[in-house]
């Protein structure tokens, strides 16, 4: 199969290279997932055995209604016969009494019910609050090459969809179980009570309806799990379609991209469909069944009644108890269905927060023990990308001095970034170790170690707020004075003034109403007023002209003065005058020292320095 | 409302097929409490020890069978085709919502933000899912039942009509207050749910921004409180919407006592016969669940409409760039490129980010742009391809008004390199593919060898090697070349490069101006850059500064006469190597 067919193929199935675009089916754990959700919910044990106490209270007294209310026939149907005998007529009072009862035992019942849903949907909305926040916190613990292999509209779809199916899903069932496990109870015990054989037709229904159910869940249980799993497959594609909207545009990609989503979309759409009719058929069959009782009640209860064995009231009673009878049957069927739909989404949801973490277990040194000053030493730092077999950095060895400057130069995928990105413990080293002031990065918990340093990434990222709110990112606590002696350095104050809303200027959500040399600045003074003991700067000013560059370099320059620096930057102005240059290629250091050093070496560094000038045309 | 109803269209034969069923499944469910009152009356009391009354208890049960077994059948006809129908519908629902998105510019993206329509196309149409799935049985399931049993028991006795009429107005106004206690927070549902989503997508795209400054706590808690927000309404909505239930019980139950109370009576007085008032109590069950189903209808609609409202929006939300009324295509393009005295303001600011701005660029030749941060270089070029639509003055390719042209023919003979280089998860070919589906192997390679993109090789699985979200498992420099080369295997007659080279080292930059111009060798190249050493070369380079042109010539005439760009490259070269 070839997987490049797909224009714009869907995230799915990337990381394993199934078949792309599809998501594909595992093996479901149902018995598992199940105990997940008991261990979710233990903590509101208490709410929900008052649920359970509350639900099957008031559908205790609802079964009784009925028996009391027979009475009530009852004793007017004797009126009726002592009117036909002229004995007598129908005595009012005595019906009016065990009316009046039957009003108390229906507004208790009622009450009941009321209390808890009430209490339910406290525990359930709150169930699925913890579950989002769960969600969220994980995201910011899962090792950052998880996100390399998941889309986030997929993410998305958990926290949104998935949750709130498991909400619904969960509050129907609770309840339902509840209601429908005491009504049956007390229906069959008040059935018995009335009428022992017009009981037993009764129950042989049940084995009927039993057969019904488990086979509807057997066939509709396999379309429920796909329906959220291409929930989040569709999710994902409109994320990123969304997201790149622009890009889709200038490539005329709208129609291919449609095409694309619709493939998704009809999978969705059909399994949805089939998941909805299966579990739709539930209703109509136990009705029949239901019905099947019904008509046999009223057969053999007439028959009974005119053999004088079972009175009028009672086959009314019957009649009602056959109709509630499958009610519950009914809702018990229906959470089987609902279970299936609970613990597809709920699978989802499990399977995301046990994802491993970023492990600080074996942090020994507190930060706050030992005294920063930036030393930093690289030891034969060996490293590769998770999920591939490339080794990006092989051997890489340099030590630096605090408060040196240190650019890094080098061909574009030499591994500039990726050690940015192991000196911030993004990533695990394969091999090697890396010490600050002699102490080994990992001996550190992740947290305290990114607090020292200040980074400014190849890729900005700012989110949908004010400027001044954008800037204080940096350091949260920030008077609005130190914001705009941010901005002052960063040279981006300028600019900012010129806006109509100043500093409250709102970015939009793609942050798209700003140049992009613009939030390069703003990261910029987002990292200063950070104010970090070592500062990463990650083509941090490769937007930005070279006027502007300079001005930063040289504030820059003065903030960061006796405090390590770390310059990965094309422009030779930019490095020209670094303490230290290390030269990357293929991932390892093949020259070092000052500019100066490097150009009398004639060697890489000066070719590379001399490339710039060389005439295109010749 | 209109707009879904709209939609049934689509789906109007299974809709008029699962209708059909509907009313069989609500007349046979009717009719069997009206023979089990047969049964009772005239089988039981009336027949009382007669040789007949069991073959006629019997022949009324066996019609009663006979009458259960229809009705299942209609009910499954019922479910299968409502469905179906609501299948389709949100089927077409969802495909109609994502094609408008499609079409919108930057400035409806920016107004309804994106977030907002992931909602919408998700969960909005999720929720018009539900709603139409349960909701068409129960539309014209529960008025078909209402109104047979509201005749049905009134042929039984009129006498006690007015304590359904009763039950019924308690049950409607009862739902009514909750509503209007609940409306306005359901309405704000839909619009916490984009919140979430915002934070949420916000989070996913800064994952290591948050990390560096230790921030992940301050976004726990921004999203937490947007979370707890939507705890909090949907909490409430639900605990309003939950007194209709146990209100209808009590209703139901409550008519069923008056009725008992009252019809004793009237058997007393020997109006109405007890097998009468037993049918009746069924039918009075009937007609207040009837009337529950319309309720819950009402109660459900609302959340639906406010999704339908959000969706209709969407929908009715016309792109404000269009094609022209008769687009015209291109034609033996050749690719010249005119500015005549462009001003353009972005919709939301007060003053033009471009004034007066008037070029032109040929084939054959490289145009370039220089200026200071913000100056309008980006704004410009994106002008080219319509992302934007100018406010004065007029934009031609090869003499026609680009407003002048479709889309689809403009988008078709232009080669766009973004500032920022996003690419599609999948593969490298697949990303290579989308502004080429016909490209073969043979031009992709020669497009990623001029991109100096031949790293693609060096990966075990060459073209095939997978590509996340956005590009993030590739560096930076290698997505900029990735979409550099995405463009080139288009072969326009036009190519824009949106300072696309800032992420190159200087070796790679000028390997790839060198192979550039070969590939492009007949080609209009317009080039965004920040290195003077990047455009030296160019036939033209147009200075920029806050929006108007302050310079256009030569590298070597503009040292000479442009002030602005005698800095800019002063800033960047050695004195000698100014010449
Ligand atoms: N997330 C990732 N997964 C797999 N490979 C990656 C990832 N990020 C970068 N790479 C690869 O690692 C190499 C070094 O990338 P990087 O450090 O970003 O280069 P640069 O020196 O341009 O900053 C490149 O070959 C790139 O394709
Ligand atoms: N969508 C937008 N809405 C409002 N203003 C914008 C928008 N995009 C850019 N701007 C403003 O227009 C000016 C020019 O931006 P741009 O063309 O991106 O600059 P550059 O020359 O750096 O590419 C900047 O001041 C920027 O803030
Ligand atoms: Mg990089
Ligand atoms: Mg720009």
């Amino acid at each position: 199969m070839n997987k490049n067919k797909k224009k714009f193929p869907s995230p799915h199935g990337k990381a394993t290279g199934k078949v792309p675009g599809r998501p594909h089916e595992k093996p479901k754990d149902f018995k598992g997932t199940v105990k997940k959700i008991l261990r979710l919910i233990a903590p509101f044990k208490l709410r929900f055995i008052a649920v359970v106490i509350f639900a099957a209270g008031g559908s205790l007294f609802n079964v009784i209604g009925p028996r009391i209310l027979a009475n009530a026939t009852n004793e007017v149907a004797a009126g009726v016969r002592r009117m036909i005998d002229s004995t007598g007529t129908i005595n009012l009072v005595k019906v009016g009494q065990i009316l009046t009862i039957l009003v108390a035992v229906y507004a208790v019942s009622a009450a009941f019910s009321y209390l808890q849903s009430f209490i339910m949907a406290g525990v359930t909305t709150r169930l699925s609050f913890n579950l989002r926040n769960d969600i969220m916190k994980k995201i910011n613990r899962i090792p950052l090459s998880f996100f390399h292999k998941q889309s986030q509209g997929d993410v998305l779809s958990r926290i949104t969809n998935d949750v709130d199916t498991l909400e619904q899903a969960l509050t129907q069932s609770i309840t339902q179980a509840a209601t429908s496990v005491t009504s049956l109870i007390g229906i069959l015990a008040m059935m018995l009570l009335t009428s022992p054989l017009l009981t037993l037709i009764i129950v042989l229904t049940v084995p009927v309806s039993l057969i019904v159910v488990r086979n509807i869940v057997k066939l509709s249980q396999p379309h429920f799990r796909k329906q959220q799993k291409f929930l989040g497959a569709v999710n994902g594609h409109i994320e990123e379609m969304y997201g790149a909207h622009l890009v889709v545009k200038a490539f005329n990609g709208e129609e291919r991209s449609l095409e694309e989503f619709d493939e998704l979309n009809d999978e969705l759409a059909e399994n949805a469909r089939k998941a909805e009719f299966l579990s739709g058929l539930m209703m109509p069959l136990m009705g029949f069944v239901g019905n099947l009782g019904y008509v046999m009640v009223c057969v053999v209860g007439a028959i009974l009644a005119s053999k004088g064995q079972l009175d009028i009231g009672g086959i009314q009673a019957m009649l009602q108890y056959v109709r509630n009878f499958n009610q519950p049957i009914n809702q018990l069927a229906n959470i089987s269905a609902q279970l299936q739909r609970m613990a597809a989404a709920a699978e989802r949801v499990f399977e995301f927060l046990e994802e491993p973490e970023e492990d600080d277990s074996k942090a020994t040194r507190k930060l706050s023990d030992v005294e920063i000053h930036g030393d930093i030493t690289f030891d034969h730092v060996k490293f590769g990308y998770e999920d591939t077999d490339k080794i990006v950095i092989s051997d890489f060895s340099a030590k630096v001095k605090s408060g040196q400057k240190i650019a890094i130069v080098g061909p574009t995928g030499a591994g500039k970034t990726t050690m940015v990105k192991l000196l911030m413990r993004f990533h695990e080293l394969t091999d090697g170790a890396i010490y600050v002031d002699g102490y080994n990065l990992t001996d550190f918990d992740r947290h305290d170690l990114r607090s020292e340093f200040g980074m400014v990434l190849q890729d900005t990222w700012l989110y949908c707020g004010s400027i001044m709110d954008n800037i204080r990112y940096g350091k949260l606590d920030a008077t609005d004075e130190e914001v705009i002696k941010a901005a002052k350095l960063a040279q981006v104050d300028h600019f900012v003034r010129t806006l109509p809303d100043g500093y409250q200027m709102e970015l939009n959500e793609e942050v798209t109403n700003i140049s992009q040399g613009q939030k390069q600045l703003l990261t910029i003074a987002r990292a200063i007023l950070a104010d970090p003991k070592i500062l990463i700067l990650d083509e941090a000013t490769s937007s930005v002209d070279t006027r502007t560059e300079i001005l930063i370099q040289r504030a820059m320059d003065n903030l960061m003065k006796g405090r390590t620096s770390f310059i990965i930057a094309h422009r030779l102005s930019t490095i020209r005058n670094a303490d230290l240059i290390l030269c990357m290629n293929n991932g390892d250091i093949v020259e070092q020292g000052s500019h100066d050093e490097l150009m009398a070496l004639d060697g890489f560094y000066a070719n590379l320095y001399n490339s710039q000038f060389e005439k295109v045309s010749e | 409302m209109t707009k879904v109803l709209s939609y049934l269209k689509y789906a109007a034969g299974y809709a008029i097929l699962s209708l059909v069923f509907l009313i069989v499944q609500a007349f046979t469910e009717l009719l069997l409490p009206s023979m089990m009152a047969t049964l009772v009356d005239d089988g039981i009391i009336a027949l009382n020890g007669q040789n007949e009354q069991m073959t006629f208890i019997l022949t009324e049960g066996a019609k009663m069978l006979a009458m259960a077994l229809v009705c299942v059948a209609a009910a499954i006809g019922v479910s299968y085709f409502s469905t179906k129908t609501s299948s389709i519908i949100s089927r077409r629902m969802r495909h109609d919502v994502f094609e408008r998105v499609l079409k919108f510019s930057n400035n409806e993206m920016d107004e309804f933000s994106t977030a907002s329509l992931i909602t919408r196309t998700t969960n909005d149409i999720q929720q018009v899912q539900g709603i139409l799935s349960g909701g068409i049985r129960m539309v014209f399931f529960a008025p078909t039942m209402a109104v047979g049993s509201i005749v049905l028991a009134l042929s039984k006795s009129k006498g006690m009509s007015w304590i359904l009429l009763v039950a019924v107005a308690i049950l409607l106004s009862i739902i009514a207050v909750g509503l209007i206690a609940a409306m306005p927070k359901i309405k704000a549902l839909q619009k916490l749910i984009d919140k979430l989503n915002l934070v949420s997508r916000e989070n996913l795209s800064g994952l290591m921004v948050i990390r560096a400054f230790g921030n992940e706590k301050h976004e726990e808690e921004r999203f937490e409180k947007s979370n707890k927000d939507l705890r909090m309404t949907n909490r409430f909505v639900q605990r309003t919407i939950a007194i209709v239930m146990p209100a209808m019980t009590i209703i139901m139950n409550f008519s069923t006592i008056a009725i008992v109370w009252f019809g004793a009576g009237a058997i007393k007085d020997g109006t109405l016969e007890i097998g009468d008032m037993m049918a009746y109590i069924q039918y009075a069950m009937h007609v207040i669940m009837s009337f529950l189903f319309i309720a819950m209808i009402f109660v459900s609609i609302p959340r639906a409409m406010v999704s339908v409202n959000r969706l209709a929006e969407v929908l009715k939300a016309e792109p404000s760039i269009n094609n022209s009324a008769k687009p015209q295509t291109l034609t033996d393009v050749k690719g010249i490129i005119k500015f005549e005295n462009v001003s353009f303001k972005y919709s939301n600011a007060d003053d033009c980010v471009l004034s007066n701005i008037s070029f032109t660029a040929l084939p054959g030749q490289t145009t370039a742009f220089i200026g200071s941060t913000g100056s309008g270089k980006s704004t410009l070029i994106n002008l080219i391809p319509r992302f934007y639509d100018i406010t004065e003055g007029s934009i031609t390719y090869d003499g026609i008004d680009i407003r002048e042209l479709s889309m689809h023919s403009l988008r078709e003979n232009i080669g766009y390199v973004p500032q920022k280089g996003l690419l599609f998860s999948g593969t490298v070919k697949s990303n290579m593919l989308i502004s080429n589906p016909e490209a073969d192997d043979e031009l992709i390679k020669s497009a990623l060898e001029t991109a100096q993109a031949k790293f693609v090789y060096d990966m075990p699985e060459g073209l095939d090697s997978d590509i996340s979200q956005g590009g993030t498992n590739v560096s930076g420099g290698q997505r900029q070349r990735l979409s550099i080369a995405r463009a080139l295997v288009k072969q326009a007659p036009v190519y824009i490069f949106d300072d696309s080279f800032s992420a190159l080292d200087l070796k790679t930059d000028a390997a790839l101006r060198k192979a550039l111009k070969a590939y492009t060798s007949d080609a209009t190249v317009l080039i965004v850059a920040q290195r003077v050493s990047t455009i030296m070369n160019a036939e033209q380079i147009i200075v920029l500064d806050e929006g108007r042109i302050v310079g256009k010539g030569t590298h070597k005439e503009l040292l000479k006469t442009c002030e602005e760009y005698r800095e800019i490259a002063e800033s960047q070269l050695a004195k000698e190597e100014l010449e």
